[in-house]
């Protein structure tokens, strides 16, 4: 057993399957993070993720290209953004009900508008999903080009905003701003910036990149768009960021070791099926998880600020 | 724009907040019955016909709303004391297995004992799935929201893999479901017709227990100190920790209940789809009742006519049936809003 674990752990198929599992979670864990460095918990992302899987999706069914698919699930996902910035931000509501009433809300619209729009569909009706693209020349080193450079160019994208979102937010202006409103908003208004236009921003950024996690399963994972799709990954990526301790490179391993038991599960399943019930396999990373959770949760440097709404005038 | 403090609330405020979010709700809703070509004050009148329009659409309203009750009372009892606890849906299917594991033959006892006894197993096995997560919380700072919704996934894999598996009836033609509680556990319907069943009466009971609880006694004065500000409620003596672990306990035993009526009181056997989302619903029936237990009741009502009559509206119009979830999401976005303004005013300049 340990053997066959090890022997899969060496096929490129593996680590090809890993990062194709990852990319989405990398995405919305990386809008989670955005949100929650600002100090704004989204709990809307898993209703943010499926409508952002349905909006591109549908952008292709109905004759667009595919970038432009992306976009379009990006906006939508922003303005989602918005609508949870205005209440939690701009009127100061419980972030988590917010958040829950946005999944709910978010989630059932994208199924309406799906069915509005293909009443008649029976069997879920396909696109043409973004297609693997191998890096020349990087894509011919054994294993590793498979596994790495041979993606889809949402994959590339994915794997990229990891250190551009770790540049932003540790190396700019703009992310000290960003982080300090999840810190300390007081001492961000006394230098004359507008905290609540920052966590707007950043609560809309991240929701976009969240769609966009979710538009990469409809447009790159597969090809259709059916109920339950996004199926609770929203939730892993808040759990995520938190054992990522808010840090985009720390958020890239955790989001790798998840996909990899993933990707592992899968074909482990084929080896044990008969003695472990799939169900088992399937329960992992939710477990693991919350075991994630704990372990990271002692030395968590949590933003300050976050949960705790900000209202000019109106300070302690 | 500045948000400013109300001196003092005004009760009308209060009580008109949730029937105005609810108008809300459906005012924007209608935006959606116009894209799909229907005509708005029918459609909501097919949505009333279907929910309540008749003695049978009535009882299934109202045996719909018998999980929401309990779903509903768990999410209210536990945001209460800030305990946000979103795993309705996993401890109702835990509530739900112990029935099953008791109730299928293992035990045998005359109905009066048998019936209180699988409630009892039902809501301690509700509350154990919470003891991990509350722990976590209060001694590790771990937050709940989203380890409850992870035990959601979970518990559901945990009862596929038995109804698949050792606990798959085998009279069942194949389909994954576990075998018939036996006669004496099952709670009997109430009327001669419909579906509606003793768990009606039960919801109410417990909806009028929480009540009491929250309002007169000791422990409802303090899950209501803590959720107000927990660290004054720490200074002023109440243990707060063991306040929160009491009402997670408590949450998670309402929403077990919820499962041992949808087996013993509707099916009579467990499956898979023993709910469709109440768990989740149930957050929903809280917001709009501001998390008052007696309010649950109506607001369960409410949104269980939603889910009937839209099954209606939607067979004899173009409206696909989503909309009742797209309703319900709405009204806990506008409750929330609607709840706010009655606090605080908002000045534009």
């Amino acid at each position: 057993m340990i053997g066959d674990i090890l022997e899969i752990l060496l096929t490129a198929g593996f680590w090809a399957a890993t990062i194709r599992i990852v990319s989405p979670l990398i995405l919305g864990t990386l809008g989670e993070l955005i949100c929650e460095r600002a100090g704004v918990l989204n709990l809307g992302i898993e209703g943010i993720m499926t409508m952002g899987a349905m909006a591109g999706w549908m952008w292709v069914f109905q004759g667009g290209d595919l970038w432009g698919g992306i976009v379009f699930a990006a906006f939508i996902g922003a303005l989602f953004g918005l609508f949870h910035a205005s209440f939690t931000v701009y009127l100061g509501l419980s972030q988590h009900v917010t958040g829950i009433g946005i999944t709910l809300f978010a989630s059932s619209l994208s199924y309406y508008v799906f069915r509005m729009l293909l009443p008649d569909a029976t069997t879920p009706p396909k696109i043409v999903p973004f297609q693997p693209y191998a890096i020349p020349g990087l894509s011919d080193i054994p294993v590793i080009g498979e596994a790495l450079f041979s993606q889809t160019p949402l994959t590339y994208l994915a794997l990229l905003s990891v250190p551009a979102v770790w540049y932003v937010l540790e190396r700019t202006p703009l992310g000290l701003a960003v982080r300090m409103a999840g810190e300390n908003p007081v001492a961000v208004e006394s230098q004359g910036i507008d905290v609540l236009a920052v966590r707007t921003g950043a609560v809309m950024v991240g929701s976009a990149f969240m769609a966009v996690g979710g538009a990469f399963i409809t447009m790159s994972a597969f090809d259709a768009f059916y109920f339950g799709m996004i199926n609770g990954r929203g939730w892993i990526c808040v759990a995520l960021v938190i054992f990522a301790s808010w840090r985009p490179g720390k958020a890239l391993l955790g989001a790798l070791l998840f996909a990899g038991l993933d990707a592992l599960q899968v074909r482990a399943q084929q080896l044990a099926g008969a003695q472990i019930p799939y169900q088992f396999f399937l329960m992992a990373p939710y477990v693991l998880s919350i075991a994630a959770m704990v372990i990271m949760s002692r030395r968590a440097l949590y933003p300050k600020a976050l949960l705790v709404p900000f209202r000019r005038g109106d300070r302690v | 724009m500045r948000i400013e403090t109300r001196e003092d609330v005004a009760l009308w405020r209060v009580i008109m907040a949730p029937p105005l979010a609810v108008l809300a709700a459906l005012v924007l809703g209608a935006g959606l019955i116009i894209w799909a070509g229907e005509p708005v004050l029918a459609s909501y009148w097919a949505l009333l016909k279907g929910s309540l329009g008749s003695s049978f659409a009535l009882n299934e309203t109202l045996t719909r709303s018998t999980p929401l009750i309990f779903t509903g009372l768990a999410a209210a009892v536990a945001f209460r004391a800030k305990f946000y606890n979103i795993g309705a849906e996993g401890q109702l299917y835990c509530g739900a297995l112990a029935a099953t594991f008791f109730g299928t033959g293992m035990i045998s006892l005359p109905p009066y004992l048998m019936i209180p006894f699988l409630m009892l197993v039902g809501a301690m096995a509700g509350g154990a799935v919470l003891i991990v997560p509350v722990l976590l919380k209060t001694h590790m700072k771990v937050d709940e929201v989203v380890t409850t919704l992870l035990l959601n996934f979970v518990i559901l894999l945990l009862a596929g893999y038995l109804l698949e598996g050792p606990w798959k009836d085998p009279m069942s033609l194949g389909w994954p479901q576990a075998a018939p509680i036996v006669d004496e556990g099952i709670w009997p319907p109430l009327l001669a017709k419909g579906r509606l069943h003793l768990g009606f009466i039960f919801a109410l009971v417990a909806a009028l227990l929480a009540w009491a609880l929250m309002r007169f006694t000791v422990w409802g004065y303090e899950i209501r100190a803590v959720g107000l500000n927990a660290s004054a409620a720490g200074f002023a003596g109440i243990g707060v920790n063991a306040t929160v672990i009491r009402t997670a306990l408590i949450s998670g035993g309402l929403a077990g209940l919820a499962g041992v009526s949808e087996v013993a009181g509707l099916k009579g056997y467990l499956t898979l789809d023993l709910s469709p989302g109440f768990g989740y619903a149930g957050i929903a029936v809280a917001m709009l009742a501001q998390l008052h237990p007696l309010g649950v009741i109506l607001s369960a009502f409410f949104i269980s006519a939603v889910y009937v009559g839209a099954d209606a509206m939607s067979r004899s119009t173009d409206i696909p049936t989503y909309i009742a979830d797209v309703l319900v999401g709405l009204s806990v976005l506008t409750i929330l809003v609607s709840v706010m303004l009655t606090r605080y005013r908002i000045r534009w300049n």
